[in-house]
């Protein structure tokens, strides 16, 4: 007799469906040779003197379980970047916790506070965790779409039209991943403005390309407006603005009333993030501000020949001022974002990833991630020039 | 408005970018950039372009030897008298004033060892005002001009990360 593993899933588990793109992934993973403008993180190596804090952290001993929340150093460290990058100020005793990755910020996040049947505003084309995180919670993704005509910025008339008496929470990511949009403090006044007539709605703001934006010198953020700070819980970390991702380390900043729940989830799932990257963070947080810098120059210069490159290819994109991605739209030549994302590979081994792997209103766009070196940036605007030509040519 | 350090440290790195493609990367105008490298020039900012050469895997007798030479200052003219001599050899490919121990420190590039042996005791012992030498042979080149020798770069990144 076998066993009916349909039966033993959950179904809140199964409810979530797999990525919009898997086939596509499949192809790209397996394809030889290919040019990778879809990758979503650094293609810097952990600048040097963090990966040596990592190195000497082992040398001193750090292999031992951490405080739950994280070591004291390393929260002051973060609380001590926030209010400096900021001009926010946290406890570190109770308004932070040190997360795996940002990821764990927003799953804690989700599952501390939502109940079945719980509404949870997601801003989409977004990243493809915060639906899942909510499902996983057993709560509702409800989608408000952003779109090209606003430069990809979320709207408080359209925000306000999802709002129901059930919306718990709203889960936002600028500089967004996957289009590149930054909300300036004046993109945000009126979404604050918004926030003030709901009070009772908490606000998870995903920042973790909060240092990649081209446009403004310090981050902005919901957090900054005092009137929010009861409510909005900032996920942030050292992934993509500092290349840290294979460290795994997160935080997540607000009021301890929402950071303590979160803190009991992570206490029993997680007991604590890695030591090791713990202390290599502290060198991040206080002794990295070069290092950042000329990693921001260098997207920056890539971020102008992708849009160069778009241009001479005749694709529409909007001018994006933050992470690492440009989110071109592919409508004028009739064929959907896969297909596009499909033969462009086949014929020109180039990956990128359709618009709608993060949420239907991305298709029509496709995702070009310049993190990666400038000669193959330049090697796949050459190719995307050929490849559109020949698709307008039938 | 080119921003010169930026322009320059990335003419530093790739000296072969075109005045186009440096005007994209910096959202400048062709004509400013080539007006700016222009002007950097004029004022020997920028003094030349080289190429960083791995001699060692198709010339095998090419030796670099780093040469210390302590001196007695000349009247009126401190050390640039004999640096001034000392830069003249082609082969001297740096000449640097050093803190410390001793004086100048030379950069040599030669097809052998004996020629590097013959430039010390016949070229810079014998120069009034020369009080000694050391030399040293460099075994192996893992980085110069910031660019790595023995470097692979490989992309072990997943093929798709959203």
């Amino acid at each position: 007799m076998s066993i009916d593993y349909d039966n033993k899933i959950s179904k809140c588990v199964q409810a979530v469906p797999p990525s919009a793109i898997r086939k596509f992934f499949d192809m790209a993973s397996e394809m030889k040779g290919v040019i990778s403008l879809s990758i979503g993180e650094p293609d810097f190596v952990t600048p040097w003197n963090i990966r040596e804090a990592g190195i000497n952290s082992l040398i001193d001993g750090y292999t031992h379980y951490s405080p739950n929340a994280g070591y004291s150093d390393s929260k002051k460290a973060i609380t001590s970047y926030i209010s400096r990058r900021y001009g926010v100020d946290y406890d570190p005793n109770g308004e932070v916790l040190i997360t795996v990755g940002g990821s764990e910020g927003i799953d804690l996040a989700a599952r501390a506070l939502i109940d079945p049947g719980d509404e949870v505003i997601i801003v989409e084309p977004c990243f493809v965790a915060y639906k899942a995180a909510v499902m996983f919670a057993h709560g509702v993704p409800v989608v408000v779409e952003t779109r090209q005509e606003d430069d990809f910025k979320l709207k408080a008339e359209d925000l306000e039209a999802k709002i129901t008496p059930k919306t718990k929470m709203i889960i936002l990511g600028f500089p967004s991943n996957p289009t590149g949009a930054v909300m300036t403090m004046e993109d945000l006044a009126p979404i604050k403005e918004l926030l003030l007539k709901y009070p009772d709605i908490i606000v998870v703001s995903d920042e973790l390309y909060c240092e990649l934006n081209y446009i403004t010198d310090t981050p902005s953020s919901l957090v900054k407006f005092e009137e929010l700070r009861d409510r909005v819980i900032m996920i942030n970390g050292f992934s993509k603005s500092y290349a840290m991702t294979g460290f795994r380390i997160g935080y997540a900043v607000g009021p301890q009333e929402l950071i303590a729940p979160m803190t009991k989830i992570h206490q029993y799932c997680i007991m604590c993030a890695p030591s090791m990257a713990q202390v290599a963070l502290v060198t991040a947080a206080y002794e990295s501000d070069d290092e950042v810098r000329e990693m921001r120059d260098e997207y920056n210069r890539r971020r102008r020949v992708i849009l160069k490159g778009l241009q001479d290819a005749g694709l529409q994109c909007f001018t994006p001022y933050g992470a690492f991605y440009a989110f071109p739209s592919i409508k004028s030549l009739g064929i959907s974002s896969e297909e596009f994302c499909e033969k462009f590979l086949m014929s020109k081994k180039v990956a990128i990833v359709p618009g709608n792997a993060f949420g239907q209103c991305g298709e029509g766009h496709v995702r070009i991630s310049y993190a990666a070196s400038m000669e193959n940036i330049k090697t796949a605007m050459e190719r995307i020039a050929e490849f559109t030509d020949e698709l307008r040519k039938g | 408005m080119v921003d010169h350090i930026e322009l320059l440290r990335l003419i530093e790195k790739n000296a072969r970018l075109t005045p186009e493609e440096i005007a994209v990367m910096l959202d400048a105008d062709a004509r400013e950039v080539e007006d700016e490298i222009a002007r950097l020039t004029e004022e020997k900012i920028i003094l030349g372009y080289t190429t960083e050469i791995n001699w060692e895997k198709t010339y095998p007798d090419h030796v670099t030897a780093m040469i210390e030479v302590r001196i007695t200052p000349v009247r009126n003219q401190g050390f640039d008298h004999i640096s001034n001599i000392l830069s003249q050899y082609d082969k001297v490919t740096a000449c640097y004033l050093m803190s410390g121990g001793f004086d100048l420190m030379l950069i040599y590039e030669d097809d052998n060892l004996k020629d590097i042996a013959s430039f010390v005791y016949e070229k810079v012992a014998t120069l009034e005002g020369v009080l000694s030498t050391a030399t040293h042979f460099i075994l192996r080149k893992y980085k110069a001009n910031g660019i790595r020798f023995d470097e692979e770069k490989i992309d072990d990144r997943q093929a798709i990360v959203l």
